[in-house]
């Protein structure tokens, strides 16, 4: 047990070190970063637009009201935007792989995962957190609920239970790659159109969809089921108010299926040759 | 087979080689059509008749789009990859001496790619589109007028992509207009929801801009939304947009052509 915490620290170390490293190669073209962080913004601001053009054309969607959209945005864009920071670049596995590069990684005395991970990493896609953030102040304070502790509680483990799914995600995509390299555009379905889905109430897809979401891919956990219970509403679905509170459940198992996947896809993997 | 054909064809048989790509990629743009669809009709149960659509054509358009992406490069803000690293890397100057058009070349190697894109990863989201929800399909005159608008999104799409690319020339890295040309687009276009959701003058002057004649044009003329005079001034936008772009392309070519210092040694 210890030896495995200290082997976990030990990939957090080198994470952090390779992090810090592409930060400051970043860095030496300040201006361009700057930019590339804006337009990650923008990009990110698009999404709350069409949700302004929405409500700008109706009083509610699915039975939700703007700001508890905004609220359901806010939440899984922050956590989305955290992990895609801290695994997002995983989607390059299948270049590497293709490119050799992920043989090199094999070889070197740090986790291949936080060598791929942290792969070129640029601050840049922080830029993603700030209308994120900003989405959350605004609907923190014009939200219609009663605050009680449970409920203020709940934002930040929905948050920090949202951005371990999302890691988990990342990393199950990473491993599909080893199976299917030039089929990787596939994986957008679950982290990027993770990140659509759960920014409309699931009142809006059909009962197929809700149930796939709950449980194959647990997207639903990011932010749906919990935010029920800061809005204090009934589950629209009939299902029990216990899924308010599991969560970090869903997270757990999201990262062990992840870590397991992960494995089996290091061990079957094989080199594309010289 | 003259020139340009042979580049459009030789294009077209390249990005036939990647059929796993494609197959995810068609996988993707449907799946993302299924999820807009459902935003669509819930907004539609509220308001049955935004913009003169129902929720028949609200559906379609979303499918439509989606279908329409990759064969007019909505996420592919510039020409090529490969031509924005050529004109950093300085091979373009070898590119710029063959006794061929430079733009004439580039704009046969879109089209190749862009019929190769519309059915490979045009059909296969309509159709499955279709097989789940209601769909407006077009008669009569309104095909040929569809696939006219089609092929002139592609051309205008080639248009807005090629001047992106050709700021490498001054910048050496077209990223930075890659990145707001793409954003304008996602939203322009119709993409990311329909235009005629947009309020009042906002609506008319989105629908106005080149991006709109890429995906918000043809599709419209696909819903019959406008009457056979509507359709013809949709049309000859398209048309204007593409003679513009295509024109200032060439200018700037000439231009760019000018700047290209060549080492040797």
């Amino acid at each position: 047990m210890a030896e495995a915490f200290a082997r976990l620290a030990d990939a957090v170390r080198a994470f952090g070190l390779l992090c810090w490293a592409w930060t400051r190669a970043a860095w030496q073209y300040p201006t361009s970063l700057l930019l590339l962080t804006v337009g990650q913004a923008m990009a990110t601001t698009l999404d709350v637009l069409a949700i302004v053009v929405i409500f700008a054309n109706t009083d509610e969607l699915g039975g939700f009201s703007a700001t508890e959209v905004l609220f359901l945005y806010a939440t899984t864009s922050t956590s989305f935007a955290i992990a895609d920071t801290l695994l997002g670049t995983a989607e390059r596995l299948g270049r590497h792989i293709r490119s050799g590069a992920f043989d090199v990684m094999l070889l070197r005395p740090v986790s291949a995962l936080v060598q791929v991970a942290a792969d070129t990493f640029s601050p840049r896609r922080l830029g993603k957190l700030v209308p994120a953030l900003a989405a959350l102040a605004l609907s923190l304070t014009s939200l219609d609920t009663e605050w009680t502790g449970g409920r203020i509680l709940m934002v930040p483990v929905m948050i920090i239970c949202g951005t371990l799914i999302y890691c988990g995600i990342w990393v199950l995509g990473a491993s599909y790659q080893f199976v299917a390299a030039d089929a990787a555009e596939a994986m957008n379905v679950t982290t990027y159109g993770g990140n659509y889905v759960t920014q409309y109430p699931l009142t809006v897809f059909s009962s197929e969809w809700v149930r796939a979401l709950t449980w194959v891919v647990p997207l639903a956990f990011v932010n749906w089921y919990p935010a029920l219970y800061v809005f204090g509403r009934p589950d629209p679905h009939g299902y029990p108010s216990a899924m308010q509170f599991a969560s970090p459940i869903a997270a757990l198992l999201a990262l062990v299926a992840a870590g397991f996947a992960w494995k089996a896809g290091v061990r079957h993997y094989r080199s594309t040759g010289s | 087979m003259g020139l340009y054909t042979m580049v459009a064809w030789r294009s077209l048989r390249r990005h036939a080689t990647y059929r796993a790509a494609t197959a995810a990629g068609a996988f993707t743009n449907t799946s993302f059509g299924f999820i807009r669809a459902y935003i669509l009709i819930a907004l539609w149960t509220q308001r049955p008749d935004i913009g003169g659509y129902d929720v028949t054509a609200a559906v379609t358009f979303c499918f439509l789009g989606q279908s329409l992406i990759a064969a007019v490069g909505a996420f592919l803000p510039t020409v090529s990859a490969e031509l924005t690293d050529r004109i950093r890397n300085g091979d373009i100057a070898i590119d710029l001496f063959r006794p061929a058009d430079f733009q004439g070349w580039w704009l046969s190697h879109e089209l190749g790619r862009a019929v190769h894109a519309l059915i490979f990863r045009g059909v296969p989201p309509l159709l499955i589109g279709a097989a789940f929800f209601d769909f407006t399909w077009p008669a009569g005159w309104r095909v040929a007028a569809v696939v006219l608008s089609i092929a002139l999104a592609i051309v205008v799409s080639f248009g807005i992509r090629y001047l992106v690319t050709l700021t490498a020339f001054w910048l050496l890295d077209a990223a930075g207009p890659a990145a707001i040309a793409m954003l304008a687009g996602t939203f322009l276009s119709g993409l990311l929801i329909p235009l005629v959701l947009l309020p009042g003058w906002l609506g008319t002057v989105a629908r106005s801009t080149p991006w709109a004649a890429t995906i918000q044009s043809p599709s419209d003329i696909w819903l019959g939304v406008y009457d056979g005079a509507g359709v013809l001034a949709i049309l000859g936008l398209q048309v204007l947009w593409a003679v513009l772009l295509l024109l200032t392309g060439r200018r700037l070519t000439e231009q760019a052509r000018r700047r290209v210092v060549v080492q040797g040694g």
